[in-house]
């Protein structure tokens, strides 16, 4: 097993943000409508087929999908739901996806992130709005040793740097 | 003599000679060694300096507590002061100096303050401070300046990595003793995810050296098994070189991971400070000995009794060849017989308690050490090291009874439990008449965010000092953590641990009980800041009875070791000196870290490129390759101006701002916040927030808006754009972003949760580009796409649409006073727009500009800026502008604050435009001086500039100011403060100096 994480940009990733009563059925019917997926539960991502749903707020889902398919998701979204209060907005240009994967991917969060990411507590699935050094940031597992994540445009490049330097700096052999 | 003895050291390894040097001299020790146990086996008594009086130090200890041993480490990249040598593993290489000396540590001038000391007592500085004269100058400030700082500051920047590393865990437990090896054993059989930590390279405590029986083995095998049993559980973790530094509330604990201080050679972070969240914790962390309070107890050569038995068994030193032992308690005898095994002499055993010992005395009577009861040390003799001790009765005044040579004492007044970790989150102590200690009081413990213990103290450390309580408290301890945390499992065997039955001890504050004057002030209490019990008991007498006062007049405890010899010692010294009992005056608080932790650790990765996140719009990379001169604006770096070859900075600004008068410029406004308000009640949502009205701005329209505090200040600006029926676009600052977005959260989500209005903050979703000045309609026609004639799009509008093929959304806004184009694209086109643009713009002359020339534009306008002419003290009204101001609406946020009657005053300072008599610039920051002085002597002001530029438009400095009564003075000329004692004479005039009418932006 080589001991290396590897940590990279994944470009452009389609992401709309969609606010609303989430227990309404328009809401739920129109995010099934444009990903196949049901609503997750808190702290839970859904993902097939190059989209996915994820539970952001009591009251606010993303939506990731093709970059290319975003601007035309908002304005479905917004015809779903009709006079129903909501906000759908693209977001895909605001955000920055990541990838962290190795064996030891796990402690390179730990190494920025308060949230316990231990991998019996954080799998396949789980998801967390957080921080990881200085920054906000949204992380999920997508399978053992295999994370993505989200952060703001603005401070790719230091979230970018930031994960390098932890991978680089080894593993802490805790987890 | 200090050297290596011929048995064997249980942690060192022969086979493998290290090479170390100290103060430049080339010594020898063996891999397993301290750097303390390799000076001492040097023969190296002597290693610094004390504080206050430069009197030669010794190693007392053989741990963390120790107060002597600190060394300047390694060298430039590396170099590190105040290192503790009992704490630095020795490794090839190793350079170490001494410090606090002048000019060597075995003749330093600064020891002469030791003959002063009759001048240094107790509070010197306090009272010397009041009542200064001469001597102060040219006596003693050299002295105190000499003795300013231990160590020296690192010159070069840190060599090393560091890191940090987040865990959660079920069951932590700090102290890898016997204690704490049984908690994390039980613990982790339940199942419990257990991190233990051991602040040592080595497990097992105390009892490995002492070797009491555990289950029928040595204490040496049982950790063996323990440790074995440990590392086949996954769900435990065990770690060494680990320190628990502090326990913070809701179970959070710093602990301190030394990775490679032992092997500076090897890859990887140095230190790695853990932040753990732990669901429970033990903290069996062990217990200190306690110095004994005899005249002469700091000379090198007088150690606690458990660092001579340490450093002969676990390293094979021995201190001296004649040990006197003085002792109020049994344990120290087993020093007297770890000696005796190893062939060096004990001459006598002091006892200070009348009837003496149990059991271990008479095994060490059995082996012909001499031992004598109800005796004490009057004082120690030597000067760099002890060369011998005269007795007297503990019960006496301290006549000598007979002198005794020796060239090392062990003393031992008793043991403190660790109570540190245990009290940093709020745990309380008892003390224990019978042990003499304070222990945790576990009726009382540190509570978590649920109101139950988060903290079980274990082993000596909650004052079991004997092996099977403390081995089976350990056990208990483990066991309460896993269940709080929510595990259990069938208990199986409690270890079962015992040792030789022990008398009691008797308290000894003080040796001989009887001192007078001459032994007290050389009995010290704090040996690396120079208290002596004298010094304790003056303070007693001039009034500073509270613990803490005493500690801060004294400086007792306030050292690097934070008093973890000393505290015990000085408060029962303060207790006798007030006649109070022990109890009644309390410990001084116990504040993390245990032990100095690096800074290195502290900082983790946020270091150089890491140190803080430098945020980057999508054409950051054009401004970086084109000689962009930046500023940060919060975490932004924004280019201030774009620095043409040959000109300096001010030519640039001079140059943008000429250029988009005349020209075109182009600026990137990208950081400017962007916030979508959606909802039924979006516009009602808005007008609160706002001092003007929103909810009736037509779709398709722009207005600028004022944001205040509930308390009335301004606090940003920014133009709304109405998008559509229910939704809003509000503009904010480039620093308001953030800040803005969560102000609408907090009343949406706290205090209006009922109006159904979302918010999206989109500030980075567009990059923005701001294309000003006279040819900027020609350059967007130039690239084809929507109409942005002034008849489709006049000023204060915005349209959708594309620009030379980018979906673009354009508002007609201008910061500037000239035509302008707010042009929002999709942050991913950001930079290819921004292109397009500058080879559009190449024929009509266009030219990027920066932060300065928009500064510059927007006061040649009169524009305020929120961070210049506000400062969180300001309100609209002072601002002149009450226009933006609604009279229509019942409420806003601020209304009723501005309606106070110092918002209404009408002498506040109101805003104006300043113009020099002569041209020149104002400086930054000028007051408007008026008559006469204040009580304190000052200059009267009358106000005071908040935006002083040169404006290349009009040829000469310009400003903007809030003064007494400004608008109504136009014409009138004040005068200005230029810093130097100088005035500059100013006229006030309108704050517009530029296109007074509105005509520029709006054609």
């Amino acid at each position: 097993m080589s001991e290396v994480v590897n940590v990279r940009d994944l470009g452009s990733q389609g992401m709309v943000t969609l606010r609303g009563d989430m227990s309404s059925k328009a809401f739920k019917a129109a995010c099934k409508a444009l990903s196949e997926l049901a609503i997750p539960d808190r702290n839970k991502i859904t993902e097939a087929d190059g989209k996915g749903i994820v539970w952001m707020s009591p009251d606010e889902v993303l939506l990731l999908l093709p970059h290319a398919d975003a601007a035309a998701a908002v304005a479905q979204f917004a015809a779903a739901m009709g006079a129903e209060h909501h906000l759908a907005v693209n977001v895909s240009d605001a955000r920055a996806l990541i990838a962290v994967e190795g064996p030891f991917a796990a402690e390179v969060l730990a190494k920025l992130t308060p949230a316990d990411v231990h991998p019996a507590q954080f799998g396949p699935g789980d998801f967390r709005r957080t921080r990881l050094g200085q920054v906000a940031a949204a992380i999920w597992c997508v399978a053992p040793g295999s994370y993505r994540v989200i952060c703001f445009r603005s401070v790719a490049d230091y979230t970018l740097n930031l994960l390098s330097a932890s991978a680089e700096a080894g593993p802490v052999r805790h987890f | 003599m200090s050297t290596r003895l011929s048995t064997a050291g249980r942690l060192i390894d022969t086979a493998k000679p290290i090479k170390f040097s100290f103060n430049g001299k080339t010594l020898q020790g063996y891999a397993g060694d301290t750097l303390a146990s390799a000076l001492l086996a040097n023969d190296q008594l002597l290693v610094g300096r004390s504080f206050k009086y430069h009197r030669p130090r010794g190693v007392v200890a053989a741990g963390a507590e120790e107060p002597n041993g600190l060394v300047n480490l390694g060298s430039n990249g590396t170099f590190e002061p105040n290192q503790r040598i009992t704490t630095t593993e020795l490794f090839d290489g190793l350079s170490a100096t001494s410090q606090n000396h002048w000019p060597s540590l075995e003749f330093d001038v600064g020891s002469i303050n030791t003959h002063l000391a009759r001048f240094l007592p107790a509070g010197f500085y306090y009272k010397m401070f009041i009542h200064p004269r001469p001597l102060w100058k040219h006596v003693y400030e050299p002295f105190i300046r000499q003795s300013a700082g231990l160590g020296k500051a690192p010159k070069d920047r840190d060599a090393d990595t560091y890191e940090h590393f987040n865990c959660t865990v079920d069951v932590l437990v700090i102290g890898g003793g016997i204690a704490g090896l049984a908690a994390a054993a039980e613990a982790g059989r339940t199942g419990a995810r257990v991190l233990l930590i051991e602040q040592t390279a080595a497990w097992g405590g105390r009892a490995v050296v002492d070797q009491p029986t555990i289950d029928g083995q040595t204490a040496a095998d049982w950790v063996t098994t323990t440790l074995a049993g440990l590392a086949a559980m996954e769900n435990v973790d065990i770690r060494t070189r680990t320190m628990g530094a502090g326990v913070y509330d809701h179970g959070y604990v710093l602990a301190y991971e030394r990775l490679r201080d032992h092997a500076p050679k090897a890859s990887g972070p140095r230190h790695r400070l853990w932040r753990i969240r732990a669901r429970q914790i033990v903290t069996a962390t062990g217990a200190i000995e306690r110095p004994l309070s005899f005249a002469g107890n700091d000379l090198p050569g007088v150690l606690l009794a458990s660092a001579v038995r340490d450093y002969a068994v676990n390293f094979g030193v021995g201190i001296g060849d004649r040990t006197v032992i003085a002792t109020n308690n049994d344990d120290a005898y087993r020093t007297a017989l770890a000696l005796h095994d190893a062939g060096l002499q004990v001459p006598v055993i002091l006892d200070a308690r009348a009837k003496g010992g149990g059991e271990l005395a008479d095994q060490a009577r059995a082996k012909g050490i001499r031992v004598e009861n109800g005796k004490a040390i009057a004082s120690v003799k030597g000067g760099k090291r002890v060369t011998g001790v005269s007795v007297c009765l503990q019960a006496g005044q301290g006549a000598v009874l007979e002198e005794i040579s020796c060239d090392c004492v062990a003393m031992s007044g008793g043991w403190s439990p660790v109570v540190h970790l245990w009290s940093h989150c709020g745990g309380k102590l008892t003390w224990d008449e019978a042990q003499a200690m304070f222990r945790p009081n576990n009726d009382r413990p540190p509570t978590g965010a649920d109101g139950e213990a988060m903290v079980i103290a274990a082993g000596t450390a909650n004052g079991h000092l004997y092996t099977a309580e403390a081995i089976a408290d350990g056990w208990s301890a483990g066991r309460a953590a896993a269940h709080a945390a929510g595990f259990t499992a069938k208990p199986e065997a409690i270890p079962d641990g015992s040792d030789v039955p022990e008398l009691p001890l008797t308290p000894v504050w003080m040796m001989p009980q009887g001192a007078g004057y001459d032994l007290r002030s050389k009995s010290w209490l704090d040996f690396q800041n120079d208290v002596k019990v004298s010094d304790v008991q003056l303070a007693a007498q001039e009034g500073f009875e509270s613990v803490e006062h005493a500690k801060r007049y004294t400086t007792l405890g306030m050292a690097t070791d934070q008093g973890k010899l000393s505290n015990i010692n000085g408060l029962a010294t303060l207790s006798g000196a007030l006649n109070i009992p022990i109890p009644s005056v309390g410990t001084t608080t116990f504040r993390p870290p245990y032990t100095p932790i690096s800074m290195g650790a502290i900082a983790g990765v946020a270091r150089d490129d890491l140190f803080q996140p430098i945020r980057k719009t999508p054409i950051s990379g054009w401004h970086e390759s084109n000689r962009a001169d930046f500023e940060p604006v919060g975490q932004w770096r924004r280019p201030y101006a774009f620095v043409h070859k040959g000109e300096s900075v001010h030519d640039a600004v001079k140059r943008e701002v000429t250029n988009t008068r005349t020209n075109v410029g182009l600026l990137d406004a990208s950081t400017l916040g962007k916030i979508l308000v959606k909802g039924p009640d979006a516009g009602r949502f808005l007008d609160m927030l706002y001092t003007n009205m929103m909810s009736n701005l037509a779709v398709g329209k722009c207005r600028y808006g004022l944001m205040c505090s509930e308390n009335g200040f301004l606090m940003d600006d920014g133009v709304v754009a109405r998008i559509d029926d229910d939704t809003w676009l509000c503009h904010t600052t480039t620093g308001g972003a953030d800040r803005i977005h969560a102000w609408m959260e907090d009343w949406l989500q706290c205090e209006w949760w009922d109006w159904k209005v979302y918010t999206a903050n989109l500030t980075e979703q567009f990059a923005q580009i701001a294309v000003v000045g006279p040819k900027a309609r020609q350059v967007l026609e130039k690239m084809g796409g929507m109409d942005v004639s002034k008849e489709a799009l006049p000023f204060m509008q915005w349209a959708d649409g594309t620009i030379g093929g980018f979906d673009a959304r354009v508002f007609r806004i201008s910061f500037s006073g000239e035509l302008s184009y707010e042009i929002a694209v999709p942050a991913s086109q950001g930079r290819a727009f921004w292109d397009a643009l500058l080879s559009a713009g190449a024929e009509f002359g266009m030219m990027p500009y920066g932060t300065e020339c928009l500064h510059v534009l927007r006061a040649e306008k009169g524009f305020i800026m929120i961070g210049d002419e506000t400062d969180g003290t300001v309100i609209p009204q002072d601002l002149n502008l009450g226009w933006a101001i609604s009279k229509k609406k019942d409420d806003y946020l601020g209304k009723r604050a501005q309606e106070r009657s110092h918002m209404a005053d009408p002498n506040r300072w109101k805003l104006v435009g300043l113009e020099t008599l002569d041209g020149s610039v104002i400086p930054d920051g000028a007051y408007a001086v008026a008559e006469g002085m204040n009580p304190n002597g000052q200059r009267n002001t009358q106000g005071r500039v908040t935006s002083t530029y040169f404006s290349p438009t009009l040829g000469k400095g310009i400003a903007m100011g809030l003064v007494l009564h400004g608008p109504d003075r136009m014409g009138e000329v004040i005068e200005m403060t230029k810093g130097d004692g100088t005035y500059i004479k100013a006229r006030i005039v309108d704050q517009v100096f530029y296109d007074k009418a509105g005509e520029k932006q709006d054609v």
